[in-house]
């Protein structure tokens, strides 16, 4: 008995927990980027799920320059070397866009619908040239070791029936969200650059009155959203696989984190991101073997005890998304102060 | 230019491109465009209603098209007898556990007051109701999924003509908007773009999945059609002999068996524009009793009040106007319009595809339409379907075209000039995209500006 509560813990842990935890910390670090460019720019980027693709097609250039090289990171992916490269591409494709489109609509004050719409023109263009350059198909750029810890290794080892398996891409991913997060709290709170893109976030006409050059206060926001949109893009591209269009269907996701943490809280897009995936995961998971596992022989389900199909997905999202919504419409953390 | 002045060069314009590609690739060719742009135009009107009268900036055009596309299938197949035998029962007593899971939800959430125990209440009645729901729901599923699932596995439909469908597309699309916005009118614009957004996604989802509906992603093809088949045609006296009368010139003076290769051919090739203009009738009375009626409720005070709600909303509120009804009716009539195009593309293609609705072609590539063609304005909307389709479906050739023109050159392996022709083919969201920032820029309000009527 001892021994199946083992088991089933294992179990979860490998199915649900583990991809989660990954694929939370990729939804929380685009979050970030949509929440900010929401609070301090004050409009709905559409764009941002095309930003993330263009940064990974750069990774994926990058990376592929130097596997060409011969250049490697030996057991890591070679696409942590290239992320710089990516971090630079997507920052250059954000402040592009901003000179170019976004700029104009701000210093004429438009209305947040409007740029809205315009970063539906943005999301366009950025689609077109991801495609145009790397192609519409699957592209797999991970290389190095696969695995941390192996299914068979952690059977073998531990004399469990259930295996537990832990992709090195999954560490990663966790270990670059902990870093980039704590890099941008501690910017956020401790750097006068920072403390200007609260006050700015907080009350506009204020921190202009004070001071605050707003330039630097929007250029800054596109460099940190476009840097956290090429990381969490290409994490999710080496965890999964590189497909241009999933990018543009992580839109909504990233939008319900963003919103149900409550827009310009960072800390609330980390706990929404988590929150979504979270949910995601557990709800389209199939119970059947765990409760085998846990429950009495005469009580065992013949189904697959599976909440709902995994095609719906989104939709968990969303209904969280709708919840909030109407229940506390200023997110879990009260937003707009950043 | 005048208002009129820029329509008619507009349309000019759009007819000189159609004439262009039925000289340069084909009539065929150009009959195609001309009928998709006929359903885009439908298309950007509904998108119009809700966003040139009213401000709506509803991003969930998808799911509309989709549910009209939904009617054809259920209105034009044949009815499977075996499958509604095996699981008919048992689907409408689904559909009564759902009524009641409903009831159980509802009860609690309007007796109890706000509150922490409200909410748990209302949890464990869901929980209880989808419970309830599954275990009627799934085995009906499974028995209707079971019969003959390599040909049908689906219950089919009424079997009745499918121009029937266009309305019932428009009433399918109609109920979905009002449920939808039951839930997401109330909120900020911007979280009811992406409120709609998310809904329009999770409408796909259930389209492909609910193999007991529509076949899922196995489609439905061979729809019924309202005009003939070509073959049909082609065996006709009346359809001969009109092809012989229209081609005397070119059938005169030729021998026996290349008068009758001739003829076949011209009978082959005329046949296919037949079928192509019938359907452009169809499509072309349709748009132009949709313009005629979008154009009245504009110019109707009707009209008048959305335009005053959209352009103040506190200040129409304060004069009386209810702002949550009237966005929920112009929500809907708006839907209805695309649900009638989604319906009449799933026609004209004879066959639904639930793979094939993404958000970059039925939902923004529309709103381009609107913005493109000048908001707030019927004929702006029509003429930016017809500009924005053309150029889509045009962008890709036109590529190519260029590439292979530039690259003339190189040698015909030459890796480069591969990725180019390759890459040549995703180019319509770029050029997509240019256009709608570049209108939005320097025209912000459209080819065919919004006329301001007393």
């Amino acid at each position: 008995m001892d021994v199946d509560i083992v088991n089933a813990a294992v179990l979860l842990a490998n199915f649900v927990v583990v991809p989660a935890i990954a694929y939370g910390s990729q939804l929380a670090l685009g979050a970030l980027g949509i929440t900010l460019v929401y609070g301090i720019l004050r409009f709905a980027n559409f764009s941002h799920g095309d930003l993330m693709a263009f940064g990974t097609m750069v990774a994926i250039l990058a990376t592929w320059q130097f596997q060409a090289w011969g250049i490697g990171l030996g057991l890591l992916p070679t696409a942590l070397l290239a992320l710089p490269v990516a971090i630079a591409g997507a920052v250059i494709a954000a402040l592009a866009a901003d000179r170019t489109v976004f700029r104009f609509y701000r210093v004429r004050r438009s209305a947040p619908m409007v740029l809205s719409i315009a970063s539906v023109g943005v999301m366009f263009v950025l689609n077109g040239v991801v495609r145009v350059i790397v192609g519409p198909d699957d592209r797999s750029f991970s290389d190095g070791a696969r695995y941390l810890i192996n299914a068979r290794e952690f059977k073998t080892l531990t004399g469990l029936s259930e295996g537990l398996s832990i992709r090195t891409s999954q560490v990663l991913t966790l270990a670059l969200a902990v870093l980039a997060v704590a890099a941008l709290f501690w910017f956020l709170r401790y750097t006068r650059a920072g403390k200007a893109m609260r006050a700015y976030s907080d009350n506009e006409d204020l921190a202009l009155l004070s001071g605050v050059e707003p330039d630097r206060v929007v250029l800054l926001t596109w460099v940190i959203a476009a840097a956290l949109a090429a990381i969490a893009g290409t994490l999710y591209g080496l965890d999964k696989s590189f497909q241009p269009f999933t990018y543009l269907q992580l839109l909504l996701p990233m939008f319900a984190a963003a919103i149900v943490g409550g827009i310009g809280q960072p800390l609330g897009a980390i706990a929404g991101g988590f929150l979504v995936a979270f949910s995601e995961i557990a709800i389209t998971y199939p119970y059947k073997k765990f409760l085998h596992y846990v429950l009495p022989e005469n009580l065992r389900p013949d189904g697959l005890v599976q909440l709902l199909s995994t095609d719906y997905k989104l939709s968990v999202s969303f209904a969280i998304l709708v919840v909030v919504l109407l229940w506390r419409p200023a997110g879990l953390f009260r937003g707009r102060v950043l | 230019m005048s208002t009129n002045a820029r329509a008619a060069f507009g349309f000019a314009v759009v007819a000189a491109a159609l004439l262009a590609v039925g000289l340069g690739q084909s009539w065929s060719v150009s009959l195609a465009v001309l009928n998709l742009c006929l359903i885009s135009a439908v298309m950007a009107l509904g998108v119009n209603i809700q966003w040139g009268y009213a401000g709506l900036f509803n991003v969930g055009t998808m799911a509309f098209a989709a549910l009209g596309g939904l009617a054809a299938v259920l209105v034009s197949q044949p009815p499977v007898h075996a499958a509604v035998a095996a699981g008919g029962v048992k689907l409408l007593a689904a559909g009564a556990a759902a009524c009641l899971a409903a009831g159980l939800v509802w009860y609690p959430y309007r007796r109890l007051p706000r509150g922490a125990p409200r909410a748990v209440a209302v949890a464990l009645a869901a929980a209880v109701g989808f419970f309830i729901v599954g275990v009627f729901f799934d085995p009906a599923v499974e028995a209707i999924e079971a019969v003959d699932p390599s040909t049908s596995g689906y219950l089919g439909g009424l079997g009745l003509p499918i121009v029937l469908s266009w309305a019932v597309g428009g009433l399918f699309a109609a109920g979905a908007a009002w449920a939808i916005g039951r839930v997401a009118l109330g909120l900020r614009a911007d979280y009811f773009a992406i409120a709609t957004l998310g809904i329009s996604e999770i409408v796909i989802a259930v389209l492909k999945n609910e193999d007991w509906l529509a076949r899922g992603v196995k489609n439905v093809t061979g729809l019924d059609r309202p005009v003939p088949y070509e073959v049909d045609l082609q065996q006709a006296g009346w359809f001969v002999d009109l092809v012989r009368s229209l081609n005397g010139k070119t059938l005169a003076g030729l021998t026996e068996a290349e008068y009758a290769g001739m003829l076949r051919d011209l009978t082959v090739e005329a046949s296919g524009i037949f079928v192509k203009l019938c359907y452009a009738g169809l499509f072309l009375a349709v748009l132009l009793v949709v313009l005629a009626l979008s154009e009245r409720a504009l110019r109707s005070p009707w009209g008048r009040m959305m335009r005053a709600i959209r352009d103040n909303e506190t200040a129409a509120e304060a004069l009386g106007k209810d702002v949550y009804r009237r966005h929920m009716q112009v929500f809907v009539l708006g839907s209805a319009v695309i649900g009638v195009a989604g319906a009449m593309l799933v026609t004209l293609d004879g066959q639904f595809t639930p793979n094939s609705y993404n958000p970059l072609r039925f939902t923004f590539l529309i709103w381009v339409m609107v913005i493109v063609g000048g908001s707030g304005n019927n004929l702006g909307a029509v003429l930016g379907g017809f500009i924005v389709w053309i150029s889509w479906i045009e962008a890709e050739p036109l590529a190519l075209w260029t590439v292979d023109a530039v690259t003339a050159a190189m040698a015909s392996d030459d890796p480069i000039r591969a990725r180019l022709i390759e890459g040549a083919a995703h180019v319509r969201p770029i050029l997509m995209g240019t256009i709608l920032l570049l209108v939005m820029r320097f025209s912000p309000r459209g080819v065919i500006p919004e006329t301001v009527g007393r």
